[in-house]
């Protein structure tokens, strides 16, 4: 059984708004700003205590990003914050060319991405996020699986310098991380040890990973699970590692297949230790409204889809 | 002044050399804007060639990324790099990329830029930097008239006077030239003057070809009201070269060889 358990239920988002806070504290040169989403960004208490500090630009998402770009240039830490949806597709050139070209220190930070931003449906649930950051050269893409990683993920990237997205969720979702684990960029976490199948997942789909590596161990299958928190740089060696002794693969995220991190995976894979692999992702469609838990069991991305694909991707080994 | 006439030659000149080595790239706007170029990096410009990151330098970003070709040329004769490097223009390897990249071994370079309708909002970005750590200097913002019709210039100017970013200055290059033709056929952006005022700003119209009254104008320029200003600066593309001025057909050409050696000449009667 995995060692970790559900210490309480909280949105990953406030894990961002709580860090900004404490970065306020240690860091003058930490910026925050948004474009008319303060509270849904819990940033509010960071406008709060550090008005000086915050920058309301309005509804002009890629205004925000070159502001946040120009900023740097004058030696401030600027921190963005909107929804996924308007942090990359809305902005992209904004970000390709005077962020990632220009190799900027911005910290593109993005709440309610995909489905379980839930009732809004599929005009602000994006699934293509992901892809289109790790596309980017120079980018950095991280994707905290809960409330305490999303605190510690929001204060290591403060002590990166370089371009980095940040992605994670509006509702609350399971906290199980502890506080104590150091949260390395670039370095995969191993949750869960063991030998039959790599369960390879990042975001809301951890917890569902450990749920179903349980699943398995009642059935005499000693699942690994890792969470991929950066999905780039991606931590190729872990992946091999994992995969050499299990020899076949699942991933699982709240993304497309396409772009995301099945397909990450699928490339390290191919180039480096072919083996049999089975993706958890939405497969080429957009959201559409309900309430988070529904819209997960509905396209596949919980517990026992997990457990169902790993049993396939057993099945499929040589 | 007879100084500041020599090198706006000089960097005509640099820019008509570098093209023709290059053979494409943009040359109207780059000789249309040699004369504010001239003002800024020789006079108004608080800047260090012998230190690019000099923490309280003036920023200068230059919005529309494809006249790189003066802006390099002036970079070169004030110092930051060897006049002879500028005929690599566009070259594989070459630092002086097609349109500025930050990321190149190129001092001066605030950030990169070429597709338009982000430089404004950078510009914003530095001055609120400035003001949040009580700094004095001034960023200087160099847009195109037809670089207006982007939207996100407009979120920027509404952002700039909400923030009273009265230490940032936009020039634009009002030459009324496109790549499709005249601005006022592509797509009208008169009244121009009344459009920044009722977006909060301080509007100064001026002739961007005449150094004399450039040099007033940058010199008599103080912040007013708590205000960004923004200056519009009526140059004509090609200037300097009497058989290709206010044709838009030269905002993407460059000339032959047998062009350059008539063009220089001209440019040095």
């Amino acid at each position: 059984m995995t060692p970790y358990k559900i210490q309480d239920q909280k949105e990953t988002r406030a894990g961002f708004g709580a860090a900004l806070l404490e970065l306020g504290k240690k860091n003058p040169k930490v910026v925050a700003l948004t474009a008319d989403l303060c509270e849904s960004l819990r940033m509010d208490a960071f406008a709060h205590a550090y008005p000086e500090r915050f920058i309301q630009v309005g509804i002009s998402e890629a205004n925000m990003i070159s502001i946040a770009a120009g900023m740097t240039i004058g030696g401030q830490i600027p921190f963005t914050g909107t929804f996924a949806n308007f942090s990359t597709g809305r902005v992209y050139d904004q970000i390709r060319q005077s962020v990632a070209y220009s190799t900027k220190n911005v910290k593109i930070c993005a709440s309610h991405a995909g489905l379980t931003l839930g009732e809004d449906g599929a005009t602000h649930q994006i699934l293509e996020d992901i892809g289109l950051m790790k596309m980017l050269p120079n980018m950095t893409v991280i994707v905290p699986c809960d409330y305490n990683q999303t605190f510690l993920a929001t204060q290591a990237i403060a002590n990166y310098n370089g371009p980095v997205y940040l992605r994670f969720g509006r509702p609350k979702m399971p906290n199980f991380t502890r506080l104590e684990e150091a949260f390395v960029i670039g370095k995969a976490q191993i949750l869960k040890e063991g030998t039959d199948v790599s369960i390879f997942a990042c975001g809301h789909l951890v917890w569902p990973a450990l749920e179903a590596a349980n699943t398995l161990q009642e059935n005499g299958i000693n699942a690994e699970v890792i969470n991929i928190h950066t999905i780039k740089p991606l931590d190729i060696q872990a992946i091999i590692q994992s995969v050499q002794k299990t020899g076949c693969v699942v991933t699982a995220e709240e993304h497309e297949r396409n772009g995301g991190l099945g397909d990450s995976i699928a490339q390290v894979l191919g180039m480096h230790f072919p083996a049999p692999i089975e993706m958890i992702a939405v497969n080429d469609s957009f959201g559409e409204s309900g309430k988070p838990m529904e819209l997960l069991t509905k396209y596949g991305l919980d517990t026992p889809h997990i457990v169902e694909a790993a049993m396939k991707s057993i099945g499929r080994k040589k | 002044m007879n100084d500041l006439l020599q090198i706006s030659k000089k960097i005509r000149i640099s820019v008509v050399e570098s093209l023709t080595a290059a053979g494409s790239g943009h040359l109207g706007g780059s000789l249309g804007m040699a004369d504010i170029f001239t003002i800024l990096y020789f006079n108004t410009l608080n800047h260090n060639p012998k230190n690019p990151d000099w923490s309280e330098r003036d920023r200068l970003i230059l919005s529309i990324g494809h006249i790189a070709p003066v802006l390099y040329a002036s970079l070169a004769h004030s110092g930051y790099f060897p006049v002879e490097d500028l005929v690599t223009l566009r070259k594989l390897g070459s630092k002086l990329q097609g349109h500025p990249c930050k990321d190149s071994e190129l001092p001066g370079i605030e950030v990169s830029s070429g597709s338009l309708g982000q430089g404004l909002s950078i510009s914003v970005g530095l001055a609120l930097a400035a003001k949040m750590d009580k700094k004095d200097w001034k960023t200087y913002c160099i847009l195109g008239d037809g670089e207006l019709q982007e939207g996100s210039v407009w979120e920027a100017a509404m952002s700039a006077a909400h923030h009273k970013l009265n230490k940032l200055i936009a020039i634009v290059d009002r030459n009324n030239c496109q790549i499709d033709g005249k601005t006022k056929d592509v797509m009208e952006l008169e009244p121009l003057s009344e459009k920044w005022k009722a977006f909060g700003w301080n509007v100064i119209e001026c002739d961007g070809n005449n150094l004399e009254q450039l040099l007033k104008v940058f010199n008599e320029l103080i912040p007013v009201n708590n205000k960004p200003s923004v200056l519009i600066a009526k140059t004509k593309m090609g200037k300097g070269i009497k058989s290709i001025e206010d044709d838009y057909h030269w905002h993407g050409k460059v000339p032959s060889k047998e062009n350059m050696k008539e063009f220089i000449l001209e440019l040095n009667s």
